[in-house]
């Protein structure tokens, strides 16, 4: 019964807040459509529609709105023909129109040819950096943090050490892991774990504190001890705020991408994207970065309903 | 209706029944033995002395309460016997061996319930058997068994955060006592009960003690229970923890709620009040700094007395 009452309380929230959700998308997107469709908004470009009498002016070149109306005024003078082009924005900002078309170009008929990467090859490999850059972080720093909060001496150890890496920045070892591990991907993931590895030690030592004492102690009091006591009440105990955590830190390994991908050769979805704004095809970047927020941002609203499956006891998954 | 209150008789006076069970109660073997036990904690204020020469004695089956003013060490003292606190100086045996940590032969039960959230209710009583190597089925028998005895067997498949606190703490006291332990330690464990289900608790607990061969030794700070409980009161007072005295209680048994205006059960409560409630004495220091001033924040005329 009290459970019902508080469901259905729960439900009236949920929804607001899916509205609320929406909303806070749709928004920007408001600005960008008024901007982008609006001509009286902003639109300090024009687009030529047909040179007339200009001769440097051409089908699709962008000028400036002042030196249109400058040719305007000299083809008038002239009794040439007069230009005719439409208020436009420059090209670092395209309409979401276009960039939803290259959304969809991208994915659906990504281009054929080999020196300019699709958008999905891009995707699939800057995908794989992460999921190994992230994987070997957490085989080292999930251990070694809850070792760390679990017994005082190890973190006393090596928590003060960790604590001044972690401000040494990343993306400064980028020329020595190329000299290591040479100009393929193997920087790019040593970047992606130096810029996680001593966070997650932290933050994980951290977690494993808060974990009640009296739990561990009643677990004492029944016989459970060593590293029996580890496994079977500190992992267990902490596993809905260590799920969490691990949720942030893998958002934290995204950030990470760009740079580490910008490390010996050039590859994956940064690659795309300084090639596409090279072309000055800006709706292409925009599609790219577009996609790796929908990306980050949809793996952490999967994992975030998963963690409500895989801990039915945690209260405070339900809060989320 | 009686205006002139009788003369209560002492809390030292024992009907002959009531004797003759403490009488067969020193005739069983000592389980626990705590002798010259002391306690100092090291703190950044300096030393703290929680515990000073602490001697008693445990039979076997007796139910024993432990009683004092907060701060007198009463938690200090069941943690060292449940072995998750080391004592300073003297000793404390179980069954004649010094107690050096936490063993399967004590089982502890805590104020805040602190079970598993993880796990299910039937997982958080198959934990102990399962420390002790026994495999998943006999060890879920004897978890279903503990779980009948305390009245939970339909919320075996629960987690402990969907029942109520007096469910809890049936919960937690069936994982203790699935272990079979020689002696059932209880810090305050009804504290956080509202009085109804307290007392339901406490006749409970009184059936479990009477049916399964298990000493308990029973923090409180509630008079009532303790002497409706217990067949002996250990008195404490604080700074340090000394042992003040130690009471047999003289209301018979079986107890039932009826007994709280029996003349015994009055001479006993007066009495461990004179102890723990003496005439008003200097506070210690550290409460001395606690002094409410009280500032009037609403109109002079608006009173509510
Ligand atoms: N870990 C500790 N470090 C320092 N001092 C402590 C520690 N634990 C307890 N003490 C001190 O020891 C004394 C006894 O504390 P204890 O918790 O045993 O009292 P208690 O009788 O259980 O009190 P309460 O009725 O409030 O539960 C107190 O003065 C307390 O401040
Ligand atoms: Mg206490």
């Amino acid at each position: 019964m009290i459970f019902s009452l508080f469901g259905r309380g729960a439900d009236i929230d949920a929804r607001k807040r899916t509205f609320l959700a929406i909303g806070s998308f749709l928004l920007p997107l408001l600005v960008w459509c008024l901007v982008s469709y609006a001509p009286f908004v902003w639109h300090p470009k024009v687009l030529v529609t047909d040179p007339g009498g200009v001769d440097y002016f051409q089908v699709d070149m962008l000028v400036d709105k002042a030196m249109f109306k400058d040719e305007v005024a000299n083809m008038e003078q002239s009794h040439l023909a007069l230009p005719v082009g439409r208020p436009s924005n420059p090209i670092y900002l395209p309409a979401p129109d276009d960039v939803a078309k290259a959304f969809y170009n991208g994915f659906v008929h990504p281009p054929k040819s080999t020196d300019v990467p699709s958008m999905p090859a891009s995707l699939w490999h800057s995908v794989q950096i992460i999921f190994w850059g992230f994987l070997i972080s957490s085989l080292i720093g999930v251990p070694l943090g809850i070792v760390s909060g679990t017994y005082n001496l190890v973190g006393r150890l090596n928590e003060p050490f960790i604590e001044f890496f972690r401000y040494l920045p990343a993306p400064a070892f980028g020329a020595l892991a190329v000299a290591i591990l040479g100009i393929y991907d193997g920087p790019k993931i040593a970047i992606i774990v130096i810029g996680t590895l001593f966070q997650q030690v932290l933050i994980i030592a951290n977690t494993t504190r808060k974990l009640e004492t009296t739990l561990i102690e009643a677990a004492r009091t029944l016989g459970s001890k060593n590293l029996k006591l580890l496994s079977t009440v500190v992992v267990p105990g902490i596993l809905p705020d260590l799920y969490r955590d691990q949720r942030i830190l893998l958002g934290w390994a995204w950030t990470y991408l760009i740079v580490a991908e910008l490390i010996g050769t050039s590859s994956g979805i940064t690659w795309f994207i300084t090639q596409q704004a090279r072309y000055q095809h800006f709706d292409n970047v925009y599609a790219a970065i577009m996609t790796i927020g929908i990306i980050g941002f949809g793996t952490d609203l999967v994992l975030g309903r998963l963690g409500r499956r895989l801990f039915p006891w945690d209260r405070t998954q339900d809060r989320q | 209706m009686n205006l002139i209150e009788p003369m209560l008789p002492s809390y030292l006076d024992q009907s002959d029944e009531v004797r003759a069970r403490f009488e067969r109660i020193r005739q069983r073997e000592v389980i626990l033995e705590v002798r010259k036990l002391g306690k100092r904690y090291r703190s950044p204020q300096g030393e703290i002395e929680a515990l000073r020469g602490i001697d008693f004695s445990v039979r076997r089956r007796e139910f024993v309460c432990v009683i004092g003013p907060s701060g007198c060490g009463k938690s200090t003292l069941i943690r060292i016997l449940a072995g998750l606190d080391k004592h300073t100086s003297g000793e404390a045996l179980l069954d004649g061996k010094p107690i050096t940590g936490p063993g399967q032969d004590r089982g502890m039960v805590f104020q805040g319930y602190s079970l598993f959230p993880w796990l299910t209710v039937k997982k958080n009583v198959m934990f102990g058997p399962r420390m002790k190597g026994e495999g998943h089925d006999q060890a879920e028998r004897d978890a279903k068994l503990w779980l009948e005895l305390v009245g939970l067997e339909k919320f075996a498949d629960a987690y402990p955060h969907q029942l109520s606190g007096g469910m809890r703490q049936r919960v937690a006291i069936a994982r203790a006592l699935v272990n079979q332990p020689r002696i059932l330690l209880m810090d305050e464990p009804f504290g956080a009960l509202d009085a109804q289900t307290r007392a339901k608790m406490q006749t409970h607990l009184i059936d479990i003690w009477k049916n399964i061969d298990v000493t308990v030794l029973f923090i409180t700070h509630d008079l009532d229970e303790a002497i409706y409980l217990a067949d002996r009161i250990l008195v404490l007072k604080a700074h340090p923890g000394e042992v003040q005295e130690v009471i047999e209680v003289p209301v018979p048994r079986p107890r039932t709620p009826g007994q709280f205006n029996s003349p015994e059960f009055r001479a006993t409560k007066a009495r461990l009040e004179a102890l723990i409630h003496p005439a008003p004495e200097p506070l210690p220091e550290d409460e001395q700094a606690v002094k409410p001033h009280m500032i009037r924040f609403t109109d002079v005329h608006d009173n509510v007395e």
